[in-house]
Parts: structure tokens; sequence; C-alpha cells
């Protein structure tokens, strides 16, 4: 492409900074792989402690989730998930929902689900860690 | 707005079923259904913290034959799309970007991923 291209209609300045007409460039795909990226230690981690998981015993299920290392790995697991979550279904509406409005909708509803999600999710987790349970 | 008597791309019914487009469209399911799945998860733990009632309650669910499916589900779903998640990982660097470089990580990926699956859940119910 020259520089004296006459044919586009975009300025040099927004060539330059390569945004593209959402304004949101390659963000979406970068994070995609950044919080997939992020759940690698914590998911293998919790893979070491999944019978400790899975227990139906509920003393031993608060127990092992009163541990530090237990509750920051499954809360940052959580964290990254619910994220990385949202990206991949937005993609998803994106891709399958052709109608504006309702692709705008449930644009919407994926984000905020996936916050209450989160939100909720690390509340169980800290209260459970500060021994508020019931 | 909308023309509809353009001509369309073939649709995916016309392709012959190959292992990379099935890994691709798995990769998607899955994903879709670890996110419907966060819902379990959430659940989970507001169930541990409503204490030991709620948390026999989720767990009379989880095993139910419907819960176990779904559970089984949800781990085959977890480690597919995280092994498939760093098969992606890799073609982003370039590498594995061939014929055999896809069909070899496909193979390995999705047999990898039964395998491992089957050795934790015998793990997680020892």
């Amino acid at each position: 492409m020259t520089a004296n291209n006459n044919s586009s209609i975009r300025t040099p300045l927004g060539r330059a900074r390569g945004l593209g007409s959402a304004k949101d460039g390659t963000h979406h795909w970068w994070v995609q792989r950044v919080s997939g990226i992020a759940m690698v230690p914590s998911l293998i981690y919790l893979f070491t402690q999944l019978p400790q998981l899975v227990t139906h015993n509920h003393d031993a299920f608060i127990m092992w989730l009163q541990q530090p290392c237990a509750a920051l790995a499954l809360s940052t697991f959580l964290a990254a998930a619910f994220y990385h979550a949202s990206l991949g279904v937005q993609v998803i509406i994106e891709d399958y929902i052709h109608c504006e409005g309702q692709k705008v909708a449930l644009l919407l509803v994926n984000k905020l689900a996936f916050l209450l999600l989160g939100i909720v999710a690390i509340y169980a987790i800290l209260r459970i860690n500060f021994g508020l349970i019931g | 707005m909308q023309n509809n008597s353009r001509p369309l791309s073939p649709h995916l019914q016309i392709y012959r079923w190959q292992l990379t487009m099935f890994l691709s469209i798995l990769h998607r399911v899955t994903g879709f259904g670890l996110a419907v799945g966060a819902l379990l998860a959430v659940w989970w733990l507001m169930a541990a913290l409503g204490g030991a009632k709620s948390f026999d309650h989720f767990h009379d669910f989880t095993h139910s034959l419907i819960g176990q499916l779904m559970l089984a589900g949800w781990l085959f779903s977890l480690v597919f799309h995280f092994l498939n998640g760093l098969r992606h990982l890799v073609w982003d660097t370039g590498r594995w970007l061939t014929l055999k470089g896809a069909y070899a990580s496909g193979y390995a990926v999705l047999f990898g991923a039964i395998a491992i699956t089957a050795a934790l859940w015998f793990y997680a119910g020892r």
C-alpha cells in the first residue's frame, strides 16, 4: 500500500492505528489468549486437587477451600475462566445472530451474566474463607 | 437491505467430515458447554456456602444419572478445550500449520483428552 493511495478513504492516521471499524483492533484476539494462558497453572493445580474438589463431605470441602493456595487457585481460575467464556460466547453470538437488535441485547446479557457469575463465585469463596458459612 | 438471491458458498453439509473440521467444531461446542457449566460451578460454591444441607442437595444432583453425565461431559470438555487451546497457541506462533502438523496434533489432542479425562475421573473417584 503506497502513501498516496487515493482509492482508499481511510486517513493515514486510521491506517497507522490499525484499529479497524470497531475501534478494537486485535484486542479481543489478544485478551482471549492472555486469559487462556492465565488459566494453565491454576487448572493444573486444581486437577491435582480433584479428590478434594469432588468430596461430598462438607467439612472436608470447607477445610480444603480455606487453604490460601486452594482459595487463590480457584478464584484466579474462575475469574480468568468467566472472562474467557464471555469472550468466547461473544464470538458465537456475533457469528450466529444476524438480527442487530437481538445481537446487541444478547451481547449485553452475555457480558453482564458472566460478570455476575464471577462476582457470586468470588463472594462465596471469600465468605467461606472468612468462616461466614450458612 | 439483504439480497437473498445472491449465490451462497457451499454449505457445511456438503463437505466430507474430516478430523480438522470435527475438532474445530468440537472446540466451539466444548467451549460453549463449559460456559454453561459455569452455572454449575457457581451453584457448587453457593451450596458449600449455604451449609451441609445445601451441599448435600448439590451432591444429590451430581450423583444422579444426569448429573454424572453432565460432570463427565464437563470434565472432557475442560480437558479437550485446554489441550486444543494449547494447539491453537502453537498455531499462533506459525508452527504446525501444515496438513501433517494439524493432523498429528489433532489426533494427539483428541486421544490425549480421552485418556486424561478417564485418568482424572478415576483419580477423582478414589
